[in-house]
């Protein structure tokens, strides 16, 4: 039998903020990428703190606008919505089931070490090799690269450590 | 307001309006890159800066604390109002100018926001801790990129050789300080950009070896960035940039 825990209403914000997901990438949750970072709730007030993957990422706006829409859904009716730029965003936040999704989507996760140096080993979110060949600094957004698997020739996005 | 707080206001637009008009010359490469993985790196790096200036911008808005937003901070200032240095307004060129304008800019901004990292002011020490881990991937592809060109073909050698040529003289002013910013720098507020230099020449120097370029003479110089005088090519910019700003006020999408 699981014992009932007696949720707080910061603890039920966040859960239900767990179905907002990144536009770009919608396997991975707000939580699973570590762009939400804290709920607060003063008075009937809710701030939501967030902080940004890149300074330019266009997900951003989105993903505001789904934080805000999600909590007017279920009656909360003073939002703020506040961008922490400090500490940076890095991958080093993304959660572990954040990175075992990425890679069932076919993304290949960070290499959690040895960030924003070369490092690590890429591996095939198809065949799991680590032949890969960098063909790009910048994939199909700012938070990826692109690479190619020398084994199975398939080509895939690699989230970038930064 | 204070001398102080008007410089660090000053600052503040000078820093957004270089990550701007290099943004958005950058954005001019979008659906005209060599192949399609660069059109879209090319665009990917142009959304770091104009994301940047966005932030520098809000932030100026922020210290200045008239009701000016960042949107009018950059759609309704005029050439002679615009601070960024002259290095990133001019025409993207070829393929190899890009690159090499972007290869001098990326090293010198690895510097640049190292130093800013530890600023004084807490809001441009966090965009400057955001912006130096997107430069060390700009550089880290404007470096390939220069080497794969000058150690490439004879043609993208000779490019790339014209290039350095013809943008050398416009990297001095990144390293001339003027008083206000000075002051800056006395107050733990900005960085001091002279003593950027020896490490930036440094870098070029082992980049462009590698490509088999040759180091350009440092027979001349061009500046006035800062204080507002910019090359013939920032109204054209400005012009398409603020266009419907201009002739529609307040326009949204």
């Amino acid at each position: 039998m699981v014992a009932m825990r007696d949720k707080t209403e910061t603890d039920r914000l966040f859960e239900l903020l767990s179905s907002v997901v990144d536009p770009e990438i919608p396997v991975l949750t707000l939580q699973d990428l570590g762009v939400l970072r804290d709920i607060s709730i003063t008075g009937g007030e809710v701030k939501v703190t967030i902080t940004p993957t890149y300074a330019g990422c266009p997900a951003m706006e989105t993903m505001r606008a789904d934080i805000e829409s999600t909590l007017a859904a279920a009656g909360y009716k003073q939002v703020i919505v506040q961008q922490n730029l400090s500490p940076a965003w890095s991958t080093d936040w993304m959660s572990q089931s954040g990175r075992e999704k990425l890679r069932a989507y076919g993304i290949a996760p960070p290499v959690s070490t040895a960030c924003g140096q070369a490092g690590g080993q890429i591996e095939c979110p198809q065949c799991n090799s680590a032949e890969v060949k960098l063909i790009s600094e910048f994939g199909s957004t700012a938070c990826k690269a692109l690479y190619r698997c020398q084994d199975c020739r398939e080509p895939f996005d690699y989230f970038k450590c930064i | 307001m204070s001398p102080q707080k008007e410089a660090l206001l000053n600052y503040c637009i000078a820093l957004g309006d270089d990550a701007l008009t290099l943004g958005h010359r950058l954005s001019e490469w979008c659906r005209n890159g060599p192949f399609l993985e660069e059109d879209l790196a090319l665009t990917n790096v142009s959304l770091d800066f104009i994301g940047r200036a966005r932030m520098f911008y809000s932030h100026a808005a922020e210290i200045e604390g008239q009701g000016r937003s960042e949107d009018d901070i950059a759609f309704l200032r005029d050439c002679r109002e615009y601070r960024n240095f002259l290095i990133n307004e001019l025409p993207n060129g070829d393929f190899a100018f890009t690159m090499a304008r972007q290869l001098m800019v990326d090293a010198f901004d690895m510097g640049f926001f190292t130093g800013l990292a530890k600023s004084g002011d807490p809001m441009l020490a966090a965009i400057a801790a955001k912006a130096v881990k997107e430069s060390r991937y700009h550089l880290r592809r404007s470096q390939d990129w220069i080497i794969r060109l000058g150690d490439g073909t004879e043609e993208s050698h000779e490019r790339t050789q014209n290039a350095f040529n013809q943008l050398w003289g416009y990297a001095a002013e990144m390293f001339e300080m003027a008083d206000e910013e000075q002051k800056l720098v006395d107050a733990g507020i900005a960085v001091d950009r002279s003593a950027l230099k020896a490490e930036w020449t440094s870098t070029m120097h082992a980049v462009l070896k590698q490509a088999t370029l040759a180091i350009p003479t440092d027979d001349w110089a061009i500046g006035g960035g800062r204080d507002g005088r910019h090359t013939e090519h920032l109204g054209f910019l400005l012009a398409e940039f603020q266009y419907l700003q201009r002739a529609y006020p307040g326009q949204q999408w």
